[in-house]
């Protein structure tokens, strides 16, 4: 193995990895599916790993109309859990609709909200990216960029983010809970992630050292009945999101009363669609409106030389979600 | 302790207890292959990708190659070397020469891991044995065989 060697240790309890953590050069590994794909690839080249899958932090719990996943739960355990499948199906179909069989059962929900761009200059160390080596420039700007962003990219990066649950959980408006030296604080899950502007290195808003403990899910089963998570890809199985569109409804007397329209693989972050929301709210699920809301979609995309066909892809995206979920009875 | 100094890593592997020092940047699949001699279990990609390296870990199939050895310190992993014997084939093995599931046959010991643990999951029919063994490549093109195998001990 070509990669430099890091040191391995292992945090017993969250104050132990925050301490752990918190020295320069030191990255945390969980499932380590993505973690280990940059070490190999020399993306990242850390001096300490700090190892917290054995943090007790992997409960699925659903109380009081609140759904909390642990951090460290795993992929493959979130989606069977009764509590997921029954009253918030989205989840379940995001995670299943995710890597393979193997990577789920190694994969955690914090880590995949965490995991790197699958942007092709990003995961090669041959070639110029900002956000791995910043100044270097942005291979995928004027380069190869038909997987790159419609939205929020910037002249600095134009890198899309790859997680599908994180699509579903922006949906269902999840919070994210972290820990770090100043305590615990609870971010809607947007605000964990920062468009990349000029410093597309930084990625997240969490601090130096801070851990994600757990995601909440407030309220969301009244979502169950209408939601669809629509992930439209290369091949069938085992691969990253052209486009993905996460819709839920709620209908009453006929009438949309609630929207929420998320997408996935257009931009540094899932990318709430709030005007086609907006325009949903007080019609009937029928083609005007779903053709109204799909045109809306698309307004503000900015598309580069080779990824402009996914402007159409968004479109048809989220109109077919919003047959799939309007339609229902 | 310098950088990548070796660790102390304990692992029940098809019902035997092994102990290793290896570093702690190795992989599982290095441990096993190199540390251990048990070279069932195959290198591909080692990227996670083509599911070659695939193994259980405490009966959940997991990729060898992106699995941190010391992360699985403690825990029972089961190989190919640990399923049928020569005399003795498993069910799922029998089925996959029945089938002619493999040409080359470098991918095969993933894939009947991988498989062993799809048969736990249950799979209801043809379309979801395919899904589930999405993660595992075969560059011989087996694949309808492979799906069709595994068919066959699940009983659809």
């Amino acid at each position: 193995m070509s990669s430099p060697s890091f040191q391995y240790s292992r945090a017993s309890e969250v104050s132990d990895a925050l301490i752990q953590g918190s020295r320069a050069g030191t990255a945390f590994v969980a499932g380590g599916t993505d973690l280990l794909q940059l070490w190999k690839a020399g993306v990242i080249a850390p001096e300490g790993v700090v190892d917290i899958s054995r943090l007790p932090l992997d409960d699925i719990e659903f109380a009081d109309g609140q759904l909390s996943l642990g951090a460290l739960a795993r992929l493959s355990d979130v989606a069977i859990h009764p509590d997921v499948t029954r009253d918030h199906p989205l989840i379940a179909e995001a995670i299943l609709a995710s890597a393979s069989g193997q990577i789920r059962n190694m994969a955690t929900v914090g880590g995949n909200l965490l995991q790197r761009t699958r942007c092709p200059y990003f995961r090669n160390e041959g070639l110029a990216c900002n956000k791995r080596a910043p100044g270097s420039g942005c291979g995928a700007l004027s380069g190869e960029n038909r997987q790159a962003a419609l939205f929020g990219g910037s002249r600095s990066c134009v890198a899309t983010h790859a997680s599908d649950l994180a699509v579903a959980l922006t949906g269902l408006d999840a919070e994210v809970e972290v820990f770090g030296a100043a305590g615990a604080r609870r971010l809607p899950l947007l605000d964990l992630y920062r468009l990349p502007a000029e410093t597309p290195e930084r990625e997240t808003n969490l601090a130096a050292g801070e851990l994600i403990t757990g995601i909440h899910v407030t309220n969301a089963s009244r979502f169950a009945a209408r939601s669809t998570y629509l992930k439209v890809r290369d091949r069938a199985s085992f691969e990253f999101a052209v486009v993905s569109v996460a819709a839920v409804l709620r209908v009453e007397n006929g009438m949309i009363v609630e929207a929420r329209l998320t997408a996935g693989g257009v931009a540094p972050m899932p990318w709430r669609l709030t005007r086609s929301e907006a325009a949903l709210v007080g019609r009937a699920p029928d083609p005007q409106a779903i053709a109204t809301a799909g045109d809306l979609a698309i307004e503000d995309a900015r598309p580069l030389a080779h990824n402009g066909f996914k402007i159409e892809l968004l479109r048809n995206a989220v109109i077919r979600a919003l047959q799939t979920v309007g339609g229902r009875p | 302790m310098s950088p990548g100094s070796s660790i102390h890593v304990s692992l029940k592997i098809n019902g035997r207890d092994h102990e290793v020092s290896a570093p702690g940047c190795d992989t599982l699949l290095d441990v096993l292959r190199d540390k251990l001699g048990m070279t069932g279990t195959k290198k591909g990609c080692d990227m996670g990708a083509c599911g070659a390296c695939t193994v259980l870990a405490d009966g959940r199939r997991i990729k060898s190659c992106l699995a941190l050895a010391a992360s699985y310190d403690g825990r029972s992993i089961t190989t190919i070397e640990g399923i049928g014997t020569l005399d003795n084939l498993h069910r799922l093995q029998a089925a996959f020469i029945r089938h002619d599931a493999l040409q080359c046959g470098y991918c095969t010991p993933g894939q009947i891991l991988s498989g062993l643990a799809l048969l736990d999951e249950k799979p209801r029919d043809l379309a979801a044995i395919r899904e589930g063994m999405s993660g595992n490549l075969c560059r011989c093109g087996a694949h309808p065989n492979i799906v069709a195998a595994i068919a066959e001990v699940a009983g659809l």
